[in-house]
């Protein structure tokens, strides 16, 4: 997949920062000066544990939030200097596929409306061929013209996730945000709708931003591999120099958190257990966010914040204990 | 027949097959929301009986002061106070006026004031909250710090002060309604969109480049349609209730128009002779009020998208 992925950047963020005002003195800060690229064609894998900021760096590429610092590049232009007419487009260009199921699709609208509506918004078809669209659409994605009458309700969370997807297609995107789409489903499920968002990448030559927590989902799809914690990137490598050599204590633990289906075999693993606490992102102090759970730990890590430094072409970690062999 | 007498055999079995197109037919046509709702309140007993009591005190309203032969201000020396009777279903009042064909230009009153009243409530209340709760902001700090300054005064006392200022009539009694009522609604529709406008389908609508506008229209306002018009159906009673309190107190309608309000008021002077005066008032201001709230409370259950199916 690796070498038929073009060099041309879809989607870069600069610095993006999102920070939420709890009250005068808290301050939630999501995102934290995260900084990466997207290149055209390729499925970037973007981990972490739960409230570390991954959805929410979803949410602000598609402007759902405004970031308090930082500028974020699709195709070349600032997102957030958009005249109208570049808005629109970048609304049908850019498009996400939700978490939950059950909460993404409006339940007093039928499938044929939850799915025709980017359709009418863009002015992609006629009235009369919308029908038609949708049919074709609802058969990409597994589902059949029955179905168009029905509202949510009817369908099993798989089939919605379905309709989401289609939903996410119909204005023809050139990029998607995956916005965790298959952690709500059975696992029988998960890998239908994960071989289905694969084969639709192939057919229409999809760029993916992939959200997901767990692991083995994202080595599965993913190109490159973007680990986050509270906020900060830590860690970003191709999948397979991730899954190999692992750099930052914190991937080292989460690899090693990854169930292993053969008993014998996980007997033999090394687990790695982290001590302490999620610190929390409400005012998080100015130093590694991963300090105070690492076994490796030393007085500068307390102090000051790591920045991504190269540790291979295409491999780059923040963490003060790995720099310090690799700078010059 | 022994099970073991007849030995199974592959060529017993024959391979069905499944058909996709089968499996995913409609077992039932998909109905609409408004249609499932009709469905549903049809098995509430308590609620299916009281919309058929308000339905009939409508109709009632309407139609049966104009198929009496007495009028609702026609007096009658000969036949004061009388009670129940063939000629006047009802009796007469102090001066003979026939007490069926005024409870009627009485509902008159009551009814449409509890129905205008409640809907210019809902309609200023939901589209200002609605707006607060989407956009937010400094809008909605201001507007929820007035309807807090609204909620700090009893609402009895302006509704008092309002009606001495405007004189009574129709038009003030709804005036003096609408400056306190609309802060109830408002508050609730706000906390409703403010629910909703982080909900993904939402969210959905913004990433395709749905307006503002269309947003709420299509995507908001649909899904709390069903808690609008129960609270709309919980709004009348306390209208029709609030009316009926001043004019007993003098400040709502005055005589010799009518409203239960009046009714209630002038049986109170005679409750010792002619106690039907008093008692027929208050049996149809009753009825009336537990009837909306039964309503009510059948609409909400069954417009509930979460209770779908469940019955």
């Amino acid at each position: 997949m690796r070498n038929n992925v073009d060099q041309k950047v879809m989607l870069e963020l600069d610095d993006v920062s999102q920070y939420f005002q709890l009250s005068r003195h808290k301050i939630l800060k999501a995102v934290d000066h995260v900084s990466f690229k997207i290149h055209e064609g390729e499925t970037v894998g973007l981990v972490g544990e739960s409230g570390c900021g991954k959805t929410t760096t979803g949410r602000s590429i598609l402007k759902l939030y405004t970031p308090n610092t930082g500028n974020i590049y699709f195709k070349g232009k600032d997102v957030f200097s958009f005249n109208s007419e570049e808005e629109k487009r970048y609304r049908k260009e850019a498009q996400m596929i939700f978490q939950n199921p059950h909460a993404s699709l409006n339940p007093r609208m039928t499938v044929r409306e939850i799915v025709g509506t980017g359709m009418k918004i863009h002015d992609l078809v006629k009235p009369k061929e919308m029908d038609a669209k949708v049919e074709a659409l609802l058969r990409q994605v597994g589902l059949n013209k029955d179905h168009m009458s029905r509202f949510p309700h009817e369908f099993s969370g798989g089939q919605k996730q379905r309709i989401g997807i289609a939903r996410a297609l119909s204005v023809d995107p050139d990029f998607i945000v995956c916005d965790e789409p298959i952690s709500a489903l059975d696992v029988s499920i998960q890998a239908q709708v994960l071989n289905m968002l694969k084969d639709l990448q192939d057919t229409r030559g999809l760029t993916y931003l992939f959200i997901a927590h767990d692991l083995s989902v994202v080595k599965y799809i993913s190109d490159r591999i973007i680990v986050m914690y509270l906020g900060t990137i830590v860690e970003e490598a191709t999948a397979e120099e991730l899954y190999r050599n692992p750099q930052h204590p914190y991937t080292k633990v989460l690899l090693s958190s990854i169930p292993v289906a053969d008993p014998k075999q996980a007997r033999k693993k090394e687990r790695l257990v982290v001590k302490g606490e999620v610190t929390s992102p409400i005012n998080p102090p100015d130093s590694c966010r991963f300090a105070g759970r690492c076994p490796n730990a030393e007085k500068r890590c307390f102090e000051e914040m790591p920045s991504l430094c190269d540790v291979s072409p295409e491999h780059r970690v923040a963490c003060f204990m790995i720099e310090q062999y690799f700078r010059p | 027949m022994n099970i073991n007498d007849k030995k199974i055999t592959p060529e017993l079995f024959r391979h069905v097959g499944k058909d996709i197109e089968e499996m995913e037919s409609i077992s039932r046509p998909s109905i609409t929301f408004w249609k499932e709702g009709w469905l549903r309140i049809r098995t509430d007993k308590a609620a299916f009986l009281a919309l058929i009591i308000l339905t009939l005190y409508v109709l009632l309203a309407i139609f049966a002061p104009m198929l009496s032969r007495y009028a609702f201000d026609q007096q009658d020396a000969y036949a004061m106070r009388q009670s129940f009777s063939a000629d006047h279903w009802f009796g007469t009042d102090s001066l003979g006026r026939d007490l069926w064909v005024r409870i009627w230009v009485g509902a008159r009153v009551s009814l449409s004031i509890g129905f205008i009243a409640a809907l210019i409530n809902s309609v200023i209340g939901t589209v200002l909250g609605g707006f607060s709760g989407y956009i937010g902001g400094k809008f909605d700090m201001i507007l929820m710090r007035i309807i807090d300054v609204i909620y700090g005064i009893p609402s009895m006392i302006v509704n008092i002060l309002v009606m001495v200022v405007l004189g009574p009539g129709m038009e003030s009694l709804i005036v003096a309604m609408v400056i306190t009522g609309w802060a109830g609604t408002c508050r609730f529709s706000r906390g409703e969109v403010y629910r909703l406008k982080e909900q993904e389908f939402v969210l959905a609508a913004r990433v395709l480049g749905q307006s503002t506008f269309m947003i709420i229209v299509r995507e908001i306002i649909p899904n709390i349609m069903g808690l609008l018009v129960t609270n709309l159906t919980m709004a009348i009673p306390s209208a029709i209730f609030r009316e009926a309190f001043l004019s007993y107190i003098g400040l709502g309608i005055s005589p010799p128009d009518a409203s239960w309000g009046v009714l209630a008021k002038e049986g109170t002077a005679l409750m010792q002779v002619a106690p039907h005066l008093l008692y027929v008032p208050a049996f149809f201001i009753a009825t009336t009020v537990l009837a909306f709230n039964q309503l009510g409370n059948g609409l909400r259950d069954a417009l509930d998208p979460r209770l779908r199916g469940t019955d």
